[in-house]
């Protein structure tokens, strides 16, 4: 006869992120069809009484364990790609799901150095046979067009040196355009859009700083309005800010599909790059470790290789 | 360890600015007939061997037109490439076709390989200059013009093309020359594209499309678009009449017979002086012998000539 305790197991390996292999296999894979019978009767959350006298698997609960299935999959598969293979299938298939995806878009463009980034428009000539330029242009059609077009088209000097004198000026404009953000949106500002999608990293920095000592309050801070610019801005600026913003909002009740991935896409990603700084910057918004999250909220073989990832170099 | 014929280039050159004067004619018989990576090797060499760089050398001996023609011609094709585009947008005027040219008659490696050579070199990245220079339709243009890293296979979407032909007709009988979507075709799609776009759009409406886009001769805009439309589609054209004007002094494009020269001289210009020649019955070679003189002339000709059997 099956356990209550041996229930909650069960229930436990078929929520959350990725499955309980060891679990099911040795709970599920013992119980009889009484036990199996029971278990459903038990679990309304999972299945459905039907008015034919069985109970129904909830669709939309085995849609959600196929995604929980296939996380393994998609991370191992992610991880072992060529950076820049991985970079190019990510931006693609952010175009593809369409405007609540194209944060990714920026993600990639704004956060790869300049190298990767060209790599990544190298593999996506030879994966899909456009220019990501051409694709972005193409398919975008909203007010966000001229930036990620932008964006993805960068090829920003990467050295130290910034004209201070220039990026006052440009902190100044950008002040004004956000001033101005209730008469004219400033993701659509011809200058802001060339600040952001031309000047090197170091310079926006400098930029930012000017802007704090203009206005007392960060950019980003007074663009939480117009989620596509702050989003520019702390990729370009404070990566590991946005990496984690992005983490913690995978982990929050009720996060849909899209935010799960992040999971995932950020982690297998940055893994070889900032996860030491993500993982700080982590701590210090949320509290707890990022690997105790995990450790917390993740389930089986996808926890381990994540946590395996996140540990490495330490 | 540099070959023989490399050593003895370095010896040669640097007798070459040898006493009082330059031998100038030594110069040209020299660098006018080695190609790009030759005189990369020479560079190297030149450095090593008398712990100075030749061009600064060259810059001290000569002047004018003909310093002007061997400092381009000594510079490695991508450096090259880099110092014409910042001196387009130092001095950017609405009639400067410069950065066009490059953006547009390149491959895509070539302008990649001038971006990185325009970061060495000035510190900062070629789009955020001409961002930074250029206003209006222009930059809405130019910025995604030198930023593209387009697309270089022969692969053509004939759907797509038509349906891009009737955008631009549609774009272009409004008078909305500017038009994001105008901009787009031609600052994204691939130039086999934009090709078989170009050819759909003359198929099906008539006119090509640069007639269509001279509805007002004095419109610099226009102007810079058919010259975007030409240097994707028909470079040889193109450079044919930047040759045609600079040489009968019409237009203000200052040292582009000097530019075309040595930027051409190793990729088309066989089919440019073709060109050439069928539209004003005279060669190159005659033209610019009537036009210029010394030795400017002399490496003119020698670089015209080059690679030819």
């Amino acid at each position: 006869m099956a356990l209550s305790h041996e229930f909650q197991a069960l229930t436990k390996s078929f929520s959350g992120f990725g499955v309980d292999e060891k679990s099911m296999i040795s709970i599920l894979g013992k119980w009889h069809q009484d036990d199996r019978k029971s278990y459903r009767k038990g679990c309304p959350q999972f299945f459905i009484q039907d008015d034919r006298l069985f109970e129904k698997w909830d669709d939309r609960h085995v849609a959600f364990l196929k995604h929980e299935f296939l996380r393994l999959k998609n991370a191992v598969v992610l991880w072992t790609m060529h950076p820049w293979e991985r970079d190019a299938r990510l931006m693609k298939e952010a175009l593809v799901k369409g405007p609540q995806a194209y944060g990714v878009i920026i993600e990639v463009a704004s956060t790869r150095s300049s190298e990767q980034l060209l790599g990544a428009r190298r593999a996506y000539h030879s994966l899909f046979d456009h220019s990501i330029e051409e694709d972005v242009a193409y398919h975008i059609n909203d007010s966000r067009r001229k930036l990620l077009v932008g964006l993805v088209s960068s090829y920003r000097y990467e050295g130290p040196k910034v004209n201070e004198e220039i990026a006052k000026s440009e902190a100044k404009t950008l002040f004004a355009a956000i001033k101005n953000a209730d008469k004219k949106n400033p993701i659509e500002d011809e200058e802001v859009v060339r600040i952001l999608t031309t000047r090197s990293k170091p310079h926006l920095k400098v930029i930012f700083k000017h802007y704090k000592e203009i206005n007392g309050k960060n950019i980003d801070e007074d663009l939480d309005d117009e989620l596509s610019l702050d989003e520019t801005m702390q990729c370009l600026c404070t990566p590991q800010t946005y990496f984690s913003k992005v983490l913690g909002a995978a982990f929050q009740n009720g996060a849909d599909e899209h935010a799960k991935e992040a999971l995932t896409r950020v982690i297998v990603t940055r893994a070889d790059d900032d996860m030491k700084e993500i993982k700080e910057e982590y701590q210090k918004k949320y509290g707890v470790s990022l690997s105790k999250k995990i450790e917390d909220a993740v389930n089986g073989n996808y926890k381990d290789f994540l946590l395996t990832l996140i540990a490495r170099g330490e | 360890m540099a070959s023989l014929s490399v050593t003895e280039d370095c010896e040669q050159l640097r007798k070459a600015f040898a006493g009082w004067g330059t031998n100038e004619g030594l110069i040209i018989s020299i660098l006018a007939h080695r190609n790009a990576a030759q005189i990369k090797l020479i560079r190297q060499t030149y450095a090593q061997t008398y712990g100075e760089d030749l061009l600064k050398d060259l810059d001290k001996e000569l002047s004018n037109d003909f310093e002007r023609v061997v400092l381009l011609w000594t510079l490695d094709p991508a450096e090259r490439d880099a110092l014409l585009a910042n001196e387009a947008t130092k001095r950017w005027t609405s009639s400067n076709q410069v950065l066009v040219e490059i953006a547009c008659t390149r491959t895509s490696q070539q302008l990649l390989l001038a971006k990185q050579a325009y970061h060495a070199r000035f510190k900062r990245s070629l789009e955020e200059d001409v961002a930074y220079h250029t206003s209006g339709d222009f930059r809405k243009l130019l910025v995604p013009l030198v930023g593209t890293y387009r697309y270089e296979g022969e692969e053509v979407n004939m759907t797509l093309a038509k349906s891009e032909a009737k955008i631009l007709h549609e774009k272009i009988s409004e008078k909305a020359y500017n038009h994001e979507d105008v901009i787009r075709i031609l600052a994204t799609r691939s130039k086999a594209q934009i090709n078989a776009t170009l050819n759909h759009y003359k198929n099906e409406f008539g006119n090509d499309i640069n007639k269509d886009l001279k509805t007002d001769p004095k419109d610099e805009f226009l102007a810079i678009l058919r010259a975007t439309v030409k240097c994707l589609t028909r470079p040889e054209k193109y450079f044919e009449k930047v040759l045609r004007l600079a040489i009968n002094k019409r237009g203000t494009d200052e040292g582009a017979l000097t530019r075309v020269v040595t930027t051409r001289a190793e990729i088309d210009m066989k089919i440019i002086k073709e060109e050439y020649h069928k539209r004003n019955s005279v060669t190159l070679d005659h033209a610019i012998g009537k036009d210029t003189t010394g030795d400017y002339e002399k490496m003119l000709l020698a670089l015209i000539g080059h690679g030819d059997a």
